[in-house]
């Protein structure tokens, strides 16, 4: 479904600011996988999923997404494949358009946009439908702005946009992070149930160890750009936090440096 | 007393030619209305894509090319002037706001280049105009006066319809998203350099079809003729917003947003006259557009910082200071990890 093939990426190359963000990450998703993403600050797990999404270009390594060769494409040729959250609810969002015309922009993704008028009566009914499952109450604001939303809000309805037109491959990056624990509990819930739902792969990056154990079927470390532990199914199941505290130091000699990380560390 | 009576008279008299003024800066103005507001994108270009449209029409209708089509043309050409500034922004990583000084730079040579001096007159007499100030000056048929302010609002609604249009297709919605969310934007496969492109030749062609109704209204084109039209531009952008929230409130929708545009390019000239009748120079007139744009775009930092400023945070900590003095915070001010 997705295969990474020894991705490198260098910031700021030949200068003193110099940064080996990617240092050879290879992993490879099955149709259906769950992946969840825990490392320490700066470990390049936002980069790696920058490098998916085509963010910039890689330096060196293969980008295959169902087979397919992407690592050419820029970044709104590869959006077609792919549903992205980010951390900051203000950046998945246009806040000056409305909630239903954020939907419309999200439905065509991908799709060469015409010059058909933007957003149906049918979508409009459709939308309608599916933004009652949020359980929001934002199926009565449709034409409302979003910048008017609040943070969660923005973000689950970022999630609806994500996964409007089916992705190939689902992208989250600690997408509950700058939302209060309620919320960020709630909207965590509803990344598991759409994923569920839609039969996606996905990769999720959280700094709390046990949202990464309790989701997903597959849970990768990153330290220093690589991927030091990658472990699935069963084995994943019954990891504690304190097994992947203890599975860090072994593998990078380091403790975890995660600041967010460490205070959520009881999840 | 006879001399307020005379001055309101000339007010009076020149108020049709004020509006069909302002009508016709209206069109520059909802060019400027796109890049601003919907690309936030501060497009210079405007200063020669003004001129440009201007010198191409009379050139052509001297030439005896039907006025329709030279305006059509001029209007191309403001398209390929945004086209070039779009083009230097996307494609050769120059800033905007340089890149649209380098183009206007340049476009003052094309205006010579096209036209070989710096006026360009055309009579209303020889050709057969769509618009002229002859027949809006006092002492003219009201039919007349009616006829001519009518041909630019015609245009400036077919505009305004024509946007309400394009900006409502799929193709519009996305060139809005990436105004005001590019990362986003890309995210959802939005092209985004593409669609700066088409909005910033969109923009600049309305500009150049502005400067041939002008070059038209006033029977002439010359080559300092957009001269700070920028700066016009914006104040009937920034006129129209604020008095378009004051008068609309919610019902503020896009279409309410150029007319506003149009009616604060109005309200610009009618209030300049105003001004010029008090006793303002015509040599100041651009010093006055400047105040007007300046004082327009501070005042909402001015309000905001009046909030929170550090004068009234150290006014407040005077009375605070009056009670027991607290502990210092330590340096850091929060702990150590
Ligand atoms: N666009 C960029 N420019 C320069 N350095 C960057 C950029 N993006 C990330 N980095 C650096 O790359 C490293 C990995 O960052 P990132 O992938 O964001 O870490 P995290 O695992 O916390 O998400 C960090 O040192 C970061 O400072
Ligand atoms: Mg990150």
């Amino acid at each position: 479904m997705l295969e990474l093939i020894n991705l490198r990426k260098a910031f700021n190359p030949g200068t003193i600011n110099e940064k080996k963000a990617l240092n050879g990450v290879s992993i490879k998703l099955e149709e259906g996988d769950f992946v969840t993403i825990i490392g320490g600050n700066g470990a390049g797990k936002s980069t790696t999923l920058n490098a998916i999404a085509g963010v910039w270009p890689v330096d060196e390594g293969a980008i295959l997404i169902n087979g397919q060769n992407v690592t050419g494409l820029s970044e709104h040729q590869r959006a077609k494949y792919i549903g992205r959250v980010f951390q900051d609810p203000m950046t998945g969002t246009a806040a000056t358009m409305e909630i239903q015309e954020n939907l419309a922009l999200a439905a065509r993704r991908g799709q060469k946009r015409s010059l058909r008028w933007g957003i149906t009566r049918k979508e409009k009914e459709q939308y309608h439908e599916l933004l009652k499952t949020l359980g929001l109450g934002l199926e009565d604001r449709m034409t409302s702005k979003v910048g008017l939303l609040s943070g969660g809000q923005r973000q689950a309805l970022t999630l609806l946009m994500a996964t409007l037109k089916k992705p190939q491959i689902l992208l989250l990056d600690e997408h509950t992070a700058a939302l209060d624990p309620k919320t960020a509990a709630k909207v965590l819930q509803l990344s598991d149930e759409i994923i569920a739902a839609n039969h996606l792969t996905a990769m999720m990056v959280t700094h709390n160890m046990a949202n990464a154990i309790e989701y997903g079927n597959r849970l990768i470390m990153m330290n220093d750009g690589r991927i030091i532990y990658d472990v699935k199914g069963e084995e994943k199941k019954h990891l504690t936090v304190d097994d992947l505290m203890k599975k860090f130091e072994e593998a990078s000699g380091t403790t975890l440096n995660n600041d967010r990380m460490l205070l959520s560390k009881k999840g | 007393m006879d001399l307020l009576l005379s001055k309101l008279s000339t007010f009076g008299n020149a108020l049709p030619g004020d509006i069909t003024q302002g009508l016709i800066w209206g069109v520059l103005a909802i060019g400027v209305y796109l890049t601003y507001k919907i690309l936030d994108f501060a497009d210079l270009t405007v200063d020669g894509s003004l001129g440009l449209g201007g010198v191409v029409a009379v050139v052509l209708i001297t030439n005896g090319v039907p006025v329709p089509v030279a305006m059509i043309i001029a209007f191309l050409a403001g398209c390929a002037a945004g086209l070039c500034t779009a083009l230097l922004n996307t494609m050769l990583g120059i800033p905007g706001i340089l890149a649209g000084i380098l183009t206007q730079l340049a476009l003052y040579s094309v205006y010579l280049d096209i036209n070989g001096k710096a006026n360009a007159p055309i009579s209303i007499d020889k050709f057969p105009l769509v618009i002229s100030s002859r027949y809006v000056t006092a002492g003219n048929e009201v039919i007349d006066i009616i006829r001519t302010v009518g041909t630019a609002l015609i245009f400036v609604l077919l505009i305004i319809a024509a946007l309400y249009w394009f900006f409502g297709t799929e193709y519009g919605m996305s060139i809005r998203s990436t105004g005001c969310n590019p990362a986003m934007s890309k995210a959802e496969g939005i092209n985004t350099k593409v669609t700066t492109i088409i909005t910033l030749s969109l923009s600049n062609g309305l500009v150049g079809l502005s400067g041939a109704l002008l070059a038209q209204y006033q029977g002439f084109a010359d080559v300092n003729m957009g001269r700070g039209a920028i700066v016009i531009g914006l104040a009937a952008v920034i006129i129209g917003m604020v008095l378009g929230e004051v008068i609309l409130r919610k019902h503020f929708n896009f279409v309410g947003k150029l007319a506003f545009t149009a009616i604060g390019a109005i309200v610009y000239f009618v209030v300049l006259r105003i001004v010029m009748l008090i006793g303002l120079s015509t040599d100041n007139t651009k010093l006055f557009s400047a105040l007007i744009v300046a004082i327009f775009l501070a005042v909402p930092y001015i309000q905001k910082s009046a909030k929170t400023s550090f004068r009234r945070a150290g006014k407040r900590s005077v009375s605070a200071d009056a009670s027991p003095t607290p502990e210092p915070v330590n340096a850091a001010g929060k702990e150590d990890k």
